[in-house]
């Protein structure tokens, strides 16, 4: 065995010749993989298949299947959750949630999507999409369902384990596990509680510890990218004081990478956390994000330092109208009457 | 695995059309050096050149007797441009392929169809 498993299983899968008999029998040979059993509930670990989940993960998260597919079908195979906790993870009935496995299985086969690592011209695009996932699976977990998200945190760290070299894995798994160990302190009551107010005697600081060691070694690596940077952004929140200007320069660069305006949104706020009231609210200002309530909301803070008050109740109350989330709602009902008394 | 490859123009444009005119020159080149080299991609059958979904007529029988309307089944813009069909390794080798279609950037689209090979083993 060489000293490192997973870097030579990596380089195997990669160069594993293309012998197009040779892969039909594999792909044949693997498609019961996609067929955990419903019983175990850690049906894919190290001890029956050491050498074939990467290869799995790419599988499921292959583009020309829709995302809840590639959500479910990694959950199932590669998380070994059965079809019944998906489904209850996805408030959805078990067997709508057995239908949404049962359809991509058939396309994996019928429309030969390969099983296999992608080539390295493949293998950024395709790497993100597999980090996406377990993302959303992260987020699903995060909104309250702590399960989803410990789900997708050990779908990182075994991602990590076969992917040691990519800085972007590890960039995923510092950001779960920092913003995963403010779980407790996010919501009491019911209510989402902002970081500044957050108890951080709630805070699990040993995985903050452990994230922090993730990230450093995804920096280590060189990492520059989206998740590598949005840890850097978790982890610096974890700080107190937090450093306002640094983050806003995080922002900055993660705005650029991602061309998101959301992104820009929180450059905007930590600006404001900065000092820079003005300079933030004339960002958020240019802002087109009338959709998304946590403009508005923003804005409403922004304007309330400024005591526009008018301006500030009317843009809590289109933040209102946007908001979804129960919590989310109370919070602002809240910071709303604040503003009136 | 064998695929066709079903390529909608969608508003890419056609030679011999307003928009079509308005490729640069070198546009144009590289939309004809594309298929051409996609022709000759091995594994690659092409497809017969159709005339545009304007010149199609549409058949439906009801009751036994056979209707026809001017224009394709879709709107025009949705219709068939073109189709080709390709032996791969995998799904990957096809999406690769039509990638490089030129409608496919132009604001058409390429649908990767599966064949139903009854042989396999």
């Amino acid at each position: 065995m060489p000293d490192n498993p997973s870097a030579w299983l990596v380089t195997t899968a990669r160069n594993r010749a293309i012998d197009r008999i040779r892969r039909d029998r594999t792909l044949a040979a693997k498609l019961p993989l996609l067929d955990a059993p419903e019983s175990a509930v850690d049906t894919v670990d190290d001890a029956t298949i050491p050498d074939e989940r990467l290869e799995l993960v790419f599988t499921c998260c292959h583009p020309a299947l829709s995302l809840d597919a590639q959500v479910a079908l990694t959950l199932r195979t590669l998380g070994g959750l059965s079809t019944e906790q998906i489904a209850r993870a996805f408030l959805v009935p078990e067997p709508t949630m057995a239908k949404r496995l049962v359809r991509p299985k058939h396309k994996i086969r019928d429309a030969g999507i390969p099983f296999r690592v992608p080539p390295d011209h493949l293998l950024p695009d395709r790497l993100a999409a597999v980090l996406a996932v377990v993302y959303l699976i992260f987020n699903e977990g995060y909104g309250g369902r702590g399960d989803l998200a410990a789900e997708a945190i050990r779908l990182g760290r075994a991602l990590a384990e076969l992917m040691p070299d990519e800085p972007e894995v590890r960039g995923l798994v510092a950001l779960m596990l920092v913003n995963d160990a403010r779980r407790d302190a996010r919501f009491v009551d019911g209510t989402v509680i902002l970081l500044r107010d957050q108890d951080r005697s709630l805070w699990d600081t040993e995985q903050i510890a452990d994230g922090r060691a993730e990230l450093e070694r995804a920096l280590a690596l060189g990492g520059r990218g989206p998740y590598v940077l949005q840890a850097a952004i978790a982890d610096l929140h974890a700080d107190q004081p937090q450093d306002w200007p640094q983050l806003a320069a995080l922002y900055a660069e993660l705005a650029r990478v991602t061309g998101s305006p959301v992104v820009e949104l929180n450059r905007a706020a930590a600006i404001a956390e900065a000092g820079e009231v003005e300079t933030a609210l004339a960002l958020v200002e240019r802002l087109e994000l009338d959709h998304y309530h946590y403009l508005h909301a923003t804005r409403a803070e922004l304007l309330s330092r400024f005591d526009r008050t008018d301006d500030a109740r009317t843009a809590y109350g289109r933040a209102l109208e946007l908001v979804h989330s129960d919590a989310e709602r109370r919070f602002l009902e809240r910071r709303l009457a604040e503003l009136e008394g | 695995m064998k695929y066709m490859l079903l390529i909608h123009q969608g508003s890419a444009p056609t030679p011999r059309s307003e928009e079509w005119d308005r490729l640069s020159e070198d546009e144009q080149k590289a939309v004809y050096a594309d298929y051409k080299t996609i022709n000759e991609t091995p594994g690659v059958t092409s497809g017969l050149q159709m005339q545009g979904p304007e010149m199609a007529t549409t058949v439906r029988v009801e009751d036994g007797e056979a209707l026809t309307t001017d224009g394709p089944f879709v709107a025009v813009k949705d219709a068939l441009g073109g189709y080709l069909f390709f032996e791969a390794d995998d799904l990957d080798a096809a999406i690769e392929l039509a990638a490089r279609v030129p409608a496919a950037r132009l604001g058409g689209a390429v649908e990767v169809r599966p064949i139903v090979e009854h042989e396999r083993s």
